[in-house]
């Protein structure tokens, strides 16, 4: 897994990303209540507003880690928040996305960086 | 409700609340300024995590977080140190009409032990804060308003108390340092009652006692809120406000916690409540905030407070706007969201609040509309981030309130 600085971690297979935010992530939001997840097609560059989770207290955005577009999103989540809380690495992971730029992945940090 | 952005700015605010004590106090020092409760030390050792407001530093949840206190408070007792409230003293045999001439509500028709709700009022008809006042029968009335308002509100006061002074009157005012602690649920007599020596069945909504609590001499309690359940709140000497809340908290009677702001919020809208600064403020009459009934018919008469004739005047021909709930699902509605007639087509009022319900598991919010779309049931679309989302204008509270009330 890699992570970046807004807390998202990122798990690289072949050309597919997949993103989710972290455990750190989801202990400071506390219970999200509604996830708002991008639709297939998106395309995002690395840094844009791919995502929304929001608890009781406040709305927060998900980032695009890299540049790339959306093949999957993870309709789960949408119909059970809660999954983020409690499987941030696992089920509640939250879109993945076809990395467009390989040369990004070394922007990122490993988990001792993290 | 804030957008956070996730980065080291907020990395260090987590830090700063995190593994107790010693780490506060170093990385503080630039919010040297901020003030302290009497309980602060108590929140850091049940894990609160902390957070400026007010000028104060305030806990906002604790380990259970924000839905988990919320529902605690619905279903057994929460208690929240509200210390940071402003509270005051006024004495003097002029008192009553004293706040009369910066308030609403006839204060020298209310009974030994009354209290109410009122709002102070600019010349404008707009709203300086709201606040309750409560007329004990020790010679002085009881008065608590907004954390976020006790600069101007003291300012207010005093300086309506120099003139009023210079023409005769007869009144002294005064800032009662006390901790005050809001014990609110449904379980709350029963937590409450072994504390007391007097029935708490003889202490209806809105009316104020003084006496020992559990042990603690000095004490006021006061059968009122901000949740919307049946609680009290109790002005507490400082010097003995932990052994007060690790009392109450030890309740073998019900299961008792301490919650957070967090909570406080949501369990207001739940309620219906406003919260100055969002849902009232300088630019509201009482008029468009719903809140006609706190002018009494006998100020309305006499004119006698502040914006009295636009006040009055609103009231006779309707204000053009009103302040109405509304239930959503799908994404959670918060402050300033643009509100639109069902077709979409016209833009009639703005959000001022709104959180997703815990109680209810929808999406509960209150705003500003046209007074023609502030009928019940009127369907409106309400837009989030580009999206229209459809809602329904509701009656408030959205969950119902448990207020002890003798019939």
């Amino acid at each position: 897994l890699k992570y970046n600085e807004s807390h998202e971690w990122i798990r690289i297979n072949g050309d597919e990303a997949t993103v989710g935010i972290t455990e750190y992530a989801q202990s400071l939001l506390g219970d999200l209540v509604y996830v708002e997840l991008p639709e297939i097609g998106d395309e995002f560059a690395i840094g844009d507003d791919a995502c929304v989770v929001e608890s009781v207290k406040a709305a927060s955005d998900v980032y695009a880690p890299i540049d790339g577009e959306v093949i999957e999103i993870n309709e789960t989540v949408s119909n059970d928040p809660a999954l983020v809380n409690s499987s941030p690495y696992q089920d509640g992971w939250l879109f993945k996305l076809k990395i467009t730029d390989e040369s990004q992945l070394a922007g990122l940090m490993s988990a001792e960086k993290y | 409700m804030a957008h956070i952005r996730f980065g080291l700015k907020n990395l260090r605010d987590v830090l700063n609340t995190v593994g107790g004590r010693s780490v506060s106090k170093r990385f503080l020092a630039q919010d040297a300024e901020l003030k302290r409760t009497a309980l602060y030390d108590f929140h850091l050792a049940e894990g609160a995590k902390m957070v400026p407001f007010a000028g104060w530093e305030m806990p906002v949840k604790y380990k259970g977080g924000i839905t988990e206190e919320h529902l605690h408070v619905r279903q057994q007792v929460g208690i929240f140190d509200v210390s940071h409230m402003l509270q005051t003293r006024v004495e003097g045999k002029d008192r009553k009409e004293f706040m009369e001439k910066m308030v609403v509500t006839d204060i020298q028709a209310l009974q030994d032990n009354q209290g109410t709700l009122t709002v102070f009022t600019n010349d404008q008809g707009g709203i300086l804060d709201d606040l309750i006042i409560n007329n004990t029968d020790k010679d002085y009335l009881y008065v608590v308003s907004n954390a976020g308002c006790a600069d101007a509100d003291l300012a207010h006061m005093k300086a309506t108390e120099a003139s009023f002074k210079k023409s005769g009157g007869d009144v002294k005012l005064s800032v009662i340092e006390n901790a005050l602690l809001a014990v609110q649920g449904p379980q709350m007599v029963s937590v409450l009652q072994p504390g007391v020596d007097f029935d708490l069945k003889n202490l209806p909504f809105m009316t104020t006692t003084e006496g020992k609590v559990f042990g603690v001499d000095g004490c006021r309690i006061t059968r009122c809120g901000y949740t919307g359940e049946d609680g009290v709140e109790i002005s507490v000497p400082q010097s003995g406000a932990e052994k007060l809340l690790a009392s109450l908290l030890g309740s073998s009677q019900a299961s008792v916690k301490l919650i957070g702001l967090g909570a406080r919020d949501s369990l207001r809208l739940e309620a219906g409540l406003c919260l100055y600064g969002n849902d009232i403020d300088a630019t509201t009459s009482p008029v468009e905030a719903n809140l006609t009934w706190l002018v009494s018919k006998t100020r309305r008469q006499k004119l006698d407070f502040p914006g009295a004739e636009i006040i009055v005047d609103q009231i006779k021909k309707k204000p053009s706007k009103r302040r109405v709930g509304f239930v959503s699902s799908g994404a959670p509605i918060r402050g300033h969201a643009k509100i639109f007639s069902e077709d979409g087509s016209e833009l009639i009022g703005e959000t001022t609040s709104g959180c997703p319900s815990p109680s209810l598991k929808v999406n509960v919010s209150m705003g500003y509309v046209k007074t023609p779309f502030a009928k019940n049931g009127t369907k409106v679309k309400i837009e989030v981030r580009k999206k229209m989302i459809e809602g329904e204008v509701s009656k408030m509270p959205f969950v119902p309130s448990k207020y002890f009330i003798l019939k």
